[in-house]
């Protein structure tokens, strides 16, 4: 979706890099760069950390490019560049309070959805209301890390559940079942909240 | 009604993304068309996905792409002119 250049060449620029023209990168990886950082940013919850980590994930890519086999995307392998520097900047700042990358235990798969009725157009215009874009962000990322990175990936990067599965290193089947319930814990918190900020449509509370 | 609404609940995630089976597609389908609940549900939630999907929502800092192109250009700089071999 970011990408706006065909893989063909994007593998060209690659080789033109390896073969010495190595300002191309500067090209190569412009359509990234918000990405990157997005997911940077939905670990470590800070502007700064978070473009830190975006600045040294593309220093790594762009040092071990000749490691790049084109066995994946270039975007995709660039995420799991991110996804790594992003978890080890964790680890070693969060020593004391690690946040889990493990499956927490609780049944997010039984949360049931909460109800915004007649909502059937897109607010979009809602956007434009600051508040509704923090709440948004707020929303995801208090989601639990493992699922964060999914919903990231697949719904606001628009990554394929394939690529998801690759970018992070588990299942197709894990990554559809981790969406599935980032999107219902999504569903279920912003819900009642968007209902405080958009009075004057109609909302019915979850019975 | 044939299936519940719990269990519609359980494939919106794969409704919106077209990958349910084609039997569990029909299901889901004739329940989406009888009950408003369910199908207020599924238009909340696509709502949600595209609003979050939004630029505006993840922006990037102001200057973040010139400090990163800065930071390239160094490493390439650096790349250029190697330090004289110690040999």
């Amino acid at each position: 979706m970011a990408a706006t250049t065909s893989p063909r060449d994007e593998a060209q620029m690659i080789a033109s890099i390896i073969a010495g023209d190595s300002r191309l990168f500067h090209e190569l990886i412009r359509p990234y760069e918000r990405k990157v950082y997005v997911m940077a940013l939905s670990f470590l919850r800070n502007e700064a950390d978070a473009e830190d980590a975006a600045q040294e994930s593309f220093l790594k890519a762009f040092r071990n490019l000749a490691s790049f086999r084109g066995e994946a995307k270039f975007g995709t392998w660039l995420v799991s560049i991110t996804l790594n520097e992003a978890r080890s900047r964790i680890r070693r700042r969060d020593t004391i309070k690690m946040e889990s990358l493990d499956e927490p235990p609780d049944d997010y798969g039984h949360t049931s959805p909460a109800l915004l009725r007649d909502w059937k157009e897109i607010p979009s215009e809602a956007l434009e209301r600051k508040e509704i874009s923090l709440l948004l962000r707020q929303a995801v990322t208090a989601l639990p890390p493992i699922y964060r990175e999914v919903f990231l990936l697949r719904d606001v990067e628009g990554l394929s559940v394939n690529e998801a599965a690759e970018a992070i290193g588990i299942s197709i089947a894990s990554v559809k079942v981790r969406l599935h319930r980032a999107r219902m814990m999504l569903q279920k918190n912003l819900a009642p909240q968007l209902k405080g900020v958009a009075p004057k449509r109609r909302w019915f509370p979850w019975p | 009604m044939a299936i519940e609404c719990k269990h519609v609940w359980a494939h919106i995630s794969g409704y919106l993304d077209g990958n349910l089976a084609p039997d569990v597609l029909e299901e889901v389908q004739k329940h989406l068309e009888h009950c408003e609940i369910c199908s207020a549900i599924l238009d909340s939630t696509r709502n949600i996905l595209v609003l979050t999907a939004d630029d505006r929502v993840f922006e990037l800092p102001l200057g973040f792409s010139e400090r990163l192109h800065a930071r390239l250009e160094e490493e390439i700089e650096g790349m250029e002119a190697p330090p004289p071999a110690v040999d």
